[in-house]
């Protein structure tokens, strides 16, 4: 009795964690916890490394008193899985603002600040070069596909997709392959790319897309001033480093003064070193930031989407009132709109009483059929409408509150600062009294 | 038994002087104090400086009876130069003063002056330093503000420690430079030129002999000043290198606010929050300006001072040589010499005690200058801990009251929320 019951526990979770129809999240945990290099022949037949991340998953569930939590299912993906997902992602659905993944490459603004801080104050030619296998570069990329994953599975409609869940639990490569999503890519990306002129783009769509440019802009001005300023900063620290050392030679020719000199070196000492962990902490700051400067680039895409589908529709119906032009223009004669038919026929004599009726019944058709089209495009573009908005206002609210909750946390991140500061000057000005 | 009763006996002798003094002090024994007709022998001297060594300068506060102070530069333009006039104000209660208060016009090269007197008068005490002719990094120009106010408390610090020193504050100098209305006569008497390259030619002909050896004590003393010497000045360049990093941090700090101001003109919900940072980091950044300005004004001057005084130090301690060498050049030619021995005994004697002065003031002034040392720097070291204990409190308060102001506002939109 007791492996029956055992075994239904079992099935009933089994049950819980096929469920997709709520929040994913709310059903599992998902944590990328590791990196790792490897190497491995490329698809051109040639030696690389790269590295891997580890997604752990188990099911959510409270751990009874004194148990251990399930053992987790694992598995390993590289950067460019997750790049894949993200483009399956983008394509499937197209109306969400699709979480952004971390950062490809190491950028240059990285690698500026590790050399700058390095070379100023250590003096040590040591990992002057920082490639996307750069311990610090892995750690924090490993924390941003987190991030992504954790986006992804807490989204109401992108948290149901099946390919997701794949992603996470098993091979997946066939089943995204088989979706075709790769054709749609390739032509959805053309047709992004494209220059076209949208006469009557819903009004909210052109807002948020200057929005989304004046966003881009400002917090890419704010990352670059937190960065010359954590370097600033950096230096002031560091050369407090110096006091500590020359105190301690002073201390040593001194008799009176020898131990206050002494002990309030090593509080500078304590000073220089603080600053790595508060500027540690600050990168979670940048990173969030970040995150959302990704975002805009999400945000455009739709409305890029919504832009084009309109424009399709704005090019269906300009071709339908075509059509019903020159349906007129045969039916009653007259010419208005040029064409070849009616020049030759003008040249060449009319045609037949056969080939216009022939003619008219093809126009009928077609006009018929171009109805349809802009019926159909039209419900199409309004349904876009309504359901990228739905998403949009959920992200802007997403968006708020995140963004508040960092700007807090940064309040914190400085009190904790002027905190460790007034320690250490208090202990430092212990010292000096007792020089 | 405290030392202010030295000069106070100084004085009473003081005001038998005549304005010939300095011509006899300078060929009589230098390591005297200006007092010349002294019935006291130089072992007795030697017991009333070790005195000082216990003296704290506390107790020169509390019974301070001169104060002088150095303020209100004023520009003179003449047809030859420009110069500043400085004005010296003393008020004190010292009986060898006639009044009670003295307002005089001094001039940099007042200073220079005056302190060229001491030092030739008291070779082996240690004279506090001035500040220096020129700025010679950053090419600031002569009369630029701050290097006039720079300047300016530079010259009251010299004139106080003066006044705080038991032997040069009774200098006749000293009361010279404080009181009269003209300086200029005074400054042209004094040993004259010639006998002035004399005593350096000699000295530099000493120099070249070469010491045969110092006493042990100097030994260890020159040690220390060489040291003392590199660690201050280390000090001095760690510290003007954190204010060149405050400042440039300063700067970009200035960056922050602006950006995030732009950003909150395109939010609706997040203006506020992003504001209220805006302000933050304004704040911290006038903060962080008030905490260079403390820094320059209290430990830059501080530390500069000293690194001029082992400048000083230095100094005394070549003199200190200087005088040994002589004595010991004149004994060496005592003992070679069979003509006149009587006279060169008589000079070399003069010449033996004379160094032991020499050797018994600079100790004795060498303990009080190390007490002042340490009392000067510490209260200076003090002074900058606890300004920037209150730099990060300041800054701490702004960002609480910005987190206060967080902690606030939802619940006020909740009520928003319930209303609609």
């Amino acid at each position: 009795r007791r492996l029956s019951a055992h075994i239904c526990k079992e099935l009933e979770q089994f049950v819980d964690f096929l469920d997709l129809r709520t929040n994913l999240l709310r059903k599992m945990e998902i944590n990328v916890v590791e990196a790792e290099k490897r190497t491995g022949k490329n698809t051109v037949n040639m030696q690389e490394t790269y590295t891997v991340y580890l997604i752990e998953t188990r099911p959510a569930e409270t751990v009874p008193e004194g148990g251990t939590p399930a053992t987790p299912d694992t598995l390993w993906r590289r950067y460019s899985e997750f790049e894949l997902l993200r483009t399956y992602l983008l394509v499937t659905y197209p109306y969400i603002v699709i979480p952004p993944l971390p950062e490809k490459r190491v950028s240059d603004a990285y690698l500026e600040g590790k050399v700058k801080n390095l070379y100023k104050f250590k003096f040590v030619w040591h990992k002057l070069s920082a490639d996307n296998l750069d311990p610090d570069f892995v750690e924090r990329r490993r924390g941003g596909l987190e991030n992504f994953l954790l986006r992804v599975a807490s989204h109401s409609v992108l948290s149901n997709d099946e390919i997701f869940f794949h992603f996470l639990t098993e091979g997946w490569r066939e089943r995204v392959l088989e979706t075709g999503f790769q054709d749609k890519a390739d032509s959805r990306l053309k047709s992004l790319s494209a220059m076209f002129r949208v006469k009557n783009p819903d009004k909210r769509f052109t807002a948020l897309k200057h929005y989304c440019d004046e966003l881009n802009t400002v917090i890419s001005q704010l990352l670059r001033v937190r960065a010359r300023v954590a370097d600033r900063l950096y230096g002031v620290y560091k050369v407090h480093g110096n006091y500590g050392r020359v105190f301690s030679e002073w201390s040593a020719i001194e008799k009176e003064m020898g131990d206050g000199l002494q002990s309030a070196g090593h509080h500078m000492d304590t000073y220089a070193a603080s600053i790595d962990d508060i500027l540690e902490e600050e990168e979670h700051y940048a990173d969030q930031l970040k995150e959302y400067l990704f975002y805009t680039d999400a945000v455009r895409s739709v409305c890029r989407k919504h832009e084009l589908i309109q424009y399709e529709l704005e090019m269906a119906a300009q071709d339908l009132t075509h059509k019903k032009q020159q349906k007129e223009e045969l039916a009653t004669g007259t010419v208005r709109v040029f064409s070849l038919k009616g020049m030759t026929s003008k040249l060449f004599g009319q045609e037949s009483q056969e080939q216009r009726e022939s003619r008219l019944a093809a126009l009928e058709q077609s006009i018929q059929e171009g109805e349809e089209a802009v019926k159909e495009k039209n419900t199409e573009c309004q349904e876009f409408v309504r359901t990228a908005w739905e998403d949009i206002e959920r992200f802007k609210e997403q968006k708020d509150k995140d963004l508040r909750e960092a700007l807090i946390s940064y309040a914190i991140m400085q009190i904790s600062m002027c905190k460790k500061g007034i320690q250490v000057w208090s202990n430092a000005k212990e010292c000096f009294n007792k020089m | 038994m405290s030392g202010q009763t030295v000069p106070a006996d100084f004085s009473g002798h003081m005001l038998d002087l005549d304005e010939d003094e300095d011509l006899e002090v300078f060929s009589k024994n230098t390591s005297l104090a200006d007092g010349s007709s002294m019935p006291n022998s130089p072992s007795s001297l030697v017991n009333q400086y070790r005195l000082e060594e216990d003296e704290e300068d506390q107790q020169y506060a509390s019974t301070k009876d001169i104060f002088i102070t150095v303020d209100n530069p004023e520009s003179h333009v003449t047809a030859i130069e420009t110069f500043i006039m400085y004005r010296v104000l003393t008020k004190t209660t010292r009986s060898e003063f006639d009044s009670s208060e003295y307002e005089v016009r001094r001039r940099y090269q007042d200073f220079l002056w005056l302190r060229g007197r001491l030092e030739e008068n008291h070779p082996t005490l240690i004279v506090h330093p001035l500040p220096e002719k020129f700025v010679m990094k950053g090419m600031v120009e002569r009369f630029n503000d701050d290097f006039i106010e720079t300047r300016r408390k530079a010259l009251h610090r010299f004139l106080n420690k003066i006044s705080e020193h038991p032997i040069l504050s009774c200098s006749p100098h000293f009361k010279v430079f404080l009181t009269a209305q003209e300086l200029t006569s005074h400054k042209k008497q004094g040993p004259g030129f010639l006998s002035r390259m004399g005593e350096t030619v000699r000295a530099v002909a000493n120099s070249v002999r070469g010491l045969r050896s110092r006493p042990e004590e100097f030994v260890v003393m020159q040690e220390y000043v060489e040291d003392f010497s590199n660690k201050v000045s280390s000090v001095d360049k760690v510290t003007q290198r954190i204010i060149k990093e405050q400042r440039e941090y300063v700067d970009e700090l200035k960056q922050y606010s602006p950006t995030y101001i732009q950003w909150a003109g395109s939010e609706e919900m997040l203006a506020e929050p992003l504001k209220g940072v805006a302000s933050c980091v304004e704040r911290c950044g006038k903060e962080t300006e008030d905490q260079i300005q403390h820094m320059s004004e209290v430990l830059v001057p501080a530390l500069h001072e000293y690194v001029l005084c082992a400048e000083t130090l230095k100094a005394v301690m070549r003199r200190r040589d200087n005088i040994q060498a002589e004595f010991e050049a004149k004994n060496e030619a005592l003992a070679s010499r069979k003509v006149d021995q009587e006279a060169l005994q008589e000079e070399v004697d003069a010449l033996a005690d004379r160094v032991e002065l020499a050797n018994n003031a600079l100790k004795g002034d060498w303990s009080r200058w190390q007490s002042s040392m340490r009392h000067d720097l510490r209260s200076a070291f003090i002074s900058t801990a606890e300004k920037n204990v209150e730099y990060y409190e300041k800054c701490l308060a702004v960002w609480e009251s910005f987190l206060l102001s967080q902690r606030v506002e939802p619940m006020e939109q909740r009520d928003g929320e319930d209303v609609s």
